[in-house]
């Protein structure tokens, strides 16, 4: 999909030329985040992604831990070295046991300075964009946010970062001149997880990171955990139905819930339906809501606009039901089925507890 | 208190069309609204104007045009806005925005000092979420970005407590002041703005500002020339070489067309079939 087709505003009236004091920046970094002692996969997907940019540039892929111990520094490192890493950069500090933004963009301000790497890859998370935004100001460099692909352009080296524009109609490339470190967010799910390798090994660089706790502004009181999952539900959920305008009304939606219920899947919803109110914000799938990766994606009513094909064209098979039979939806899915959902779906719902009722009898 | 509430005119982007033939952008008649979000975060400014009293001053960048944007702000309450506009600032990206709107924030507190900074999460024309976090490193403010709640604001420690939106949970964090808040949509409802306010709204003076007004001597730092990331094409997603497999039948009965389908799918995606996992209803 990332294909160009008309070049519009060319970079090259402005100079590729590097600063000779940017020479000495090498090597792509991804930050790995981390939340309650867990690895946020996003950064593995940035990992597997960085890994394939380095090789191109044939520079070291470097990982960066801050953390409050060293013992879950030292295994979060290992994980990035089992997904590609050449190096980890480790800095343990108490003040960074959890996340808070002034001693986070310190550290990792003072790291890039200290080690200057080219490239700078965040996952575009609360976190991540939290993060980025105040690190790339203090370091007075490009930051390209939410991208959904990532190169390099061989005539320069430089990190050519596709995300959607114009509310999701169009793509458009971004490059950096003159700065580094480059640094972009990935969304999670947009990229691959790349296969884990344990017996990959690498090196781990510590760095006493100057923080003292009396010095951070704002303190953390407590962490609420969700006490339902719904965020990691919809990006991980193996099937997804997901419901647009062309279900007319809320109502509609309660057909998408029983199929959901049949299939054991989750509900997803177009930024419309979502604007409607139909359902709530942390259901929305495309650019401006979730990405997902599910094995099976049933659309019904909709349309099928970039800002939404974004968010699910990683799909493994998608199912698109729409009346319109020029609808953008029918370009990409697997199946299309050119009629009014509202009649499709209690039909598929009827059809699946028959198929497994009967997979439950031959058993 | 003085509050800050930055907000930005943006194109109805679910109203925006790409031309079928030559894959532009076909902005005639798309209407031009205040980003959803920056309104969540002016009807958050204007429940602690309402708790605490205080000032709240709207700032907006942005063509001549974005004067309605700021006009709306005040109808729904606000007490000032200032319209910073120029040429020179066209073509920013994120960080020559932020240094701009910094520039007019420190220009604003030269007359009375800012408490609190809101802005919206993103906006929906860019959605980089960059520009709050940018302003608070700027303007070397605390930042509290994806804010879900306000638990309260203590005038005599001048400490605020907000609850923000983190992977898996929430942070309840405090911070002192003066800070930049980027809350969370669906947090708040906005008001209906008053008669009154309507009328004042219509009748206000704007406060329109240049690069100069605003205090920016370096023109190396704001617009196409401050911005390091520049865009290098921009082009309309390709349709991939598979289009879907449209499934019919002659009976056109959904029940057949749906059989039609799964046997099909279960045939050549064998893998769905373990992937189905109903609930108990």
């Amino acid at each position: 999909m990332t294909q160009p087709a008309t070049p519009s505003r060319p970079a090259g009236r402005r100079k590729f030329e590097l600063d000779p004091r940017f020479e000495s920046y090498k090597g792509v970094w991804v930050f790995l985040e981390h939340n309650e002692g867990v690895v946020h996969p996003v950064s593995f997907e940035l990992l597997g992604e960085g890994r394939k940019l380095a090789d191109q540039l044939g520079v070291e892929l470097a990982g960066v831990v801050l953390a409050g111990d060293g013992t879950a520094a030292r295994a979060f490192a290992d994980e990035a070295f089992f997904h590609g890493a050449d190096l980890c950069f480790t800095a343990i500090h108490p003040v960074l046991a959890h996340y808070r933004n002034q001693p986070h963009a310190r550290t990792l301000t003072a790291l890039v300075n200290a080690h200057q790497p080219e490239i700078l890859l965040l996952g575009a998370t609360t976190m991540g964009r939290d993060l980025a935004g105040s690190v790339a100001t203090t370091l007075q460099t490009g930051l390209t946010a939410d991208c959904t692909g990532l190169a390099i352009d061989p005539e320069n080296r430089s990190l050519a970062a596709t995300r959607p524009t114009f509310g999701g109609s169009l793509l458009c490339t971004i490059v950096t001149l003159n700065y580094r470190p480059q640094m972009a967010t990935v969304r999670p799910r947009v990229l691959s997880l790349p296969t884990r390798d344990t017996s990959r090994r690498g090196r781990v660089v510590a760095v006493e990171p100057d923080l003292a706790e009396d010095e951070i502004v704002t303190k953390l009181l407590e962490f609420i955990p969700d006490a339902r999952r719904d965020e990691a539900s919809l990006a991980f959920a193996d099937i997804i139905v997901a419901g647009g305008r062309g279900l007319k009304r809320a109502d509609n939606f309660r057909l998408l819930w029983d199929l959901a219920d049949a299939l054991g899947a989750e509900v997803g919803a177009t930024r419309p339906v979502v604007q409607a109110g139909w359902v709530t914000a942390d259901r929305q799938i495309g650019q401006s809501g979730k990405t997902v990766r599910p094995k099976l994606y049933i659309a019904a009513g909709i349309s099928g606009a970039v800002q939404h094909r974004v968010g699910m064209e990683g799909a493994d098979v998608i199912i698109a039901i729409n009346p319109d039979p020029d609808a953008p939806i029918f370009d990409f899915a697997t199946y299309g089925i050119v009629a009014n959902a509202m009649q499709i779906l209690p039909a598929m719902t009827a059809a699946i507890h028959q198929h497994m009722a009967a997979l439950k009898k031959a058993v | 208190m003085h509050i800050l509430v930055c907000i930005k005119q943006v194109p109805d982007s679910a109203q925006i069309r790409v031309h079928p033939v030559t894959n532009t952008i076909m902005r005639q008649g798309v209407p031009a609204i205040v980003n959803p979000y920056d309104l969540v975060a002016l009807e958050e400014a204007l429940r602690l104007k309402d708790q605490y009293g205080a000032r709240v001053t709207v700032l907006t960048m942005g063509p001549p045009q974005a004067e309605a944007a700021l006009r709306k702000a005040l109808s729904f309450g606000a007490d000032e806005a200032i319209l910073l506009t120029d040429r020179a600032f066209a073509g920013a990206d994120t960080l020559a925005t932020s240094y701009a709107l910094a520039s007019a924030i420190r220009k604003i507190q030269e007359d009375m000092p800012i408490d609190l900074v809101f802005a919206g999460k993103q906006t929906i024309d860019g959605d980089t979420a960059q520009v709050g976090p940018g302003l608070a490193t700027r303007l070397e403010m605390q930042l509290l970005t994806y804010v879900s709640r306000i638990d309260g604001v203590d005038p005599d420690t001048n400490e605020i407590t907000v609850q923000r939106r983190a992977e898996g949970g929430v942070q309840r964090l405090r911070t002192r002041l003066p800070a930049v808040l980027t809350v969370l949509e669906g947090i708040n409802d906005m008001r209906f703005a008053t008669m009154a306010d309507m009328f004042r709204a219509a009748r206000y003076p704007l406060v329109v500002w240049d690069r100069e007004a605003a205090g920016i001597d370096d023109v190396g730092k704001i617009g196409l020339k401050g911005s390091p990331t520049v865009v290098s094409r921009v082009f309309a997603p390709t349709a991939r070489a598979q289009k879907a497999e449209i499934i019919t039948t002659q009976s056109e009965q959904p029940d057949d067309i749906v059989a039609t389908l799964l046997a099909k799918m279960f045939t050549k995606h064998p893998q769905l079939r373990a992937a189905i996992r109903p609930r108990l209803a």
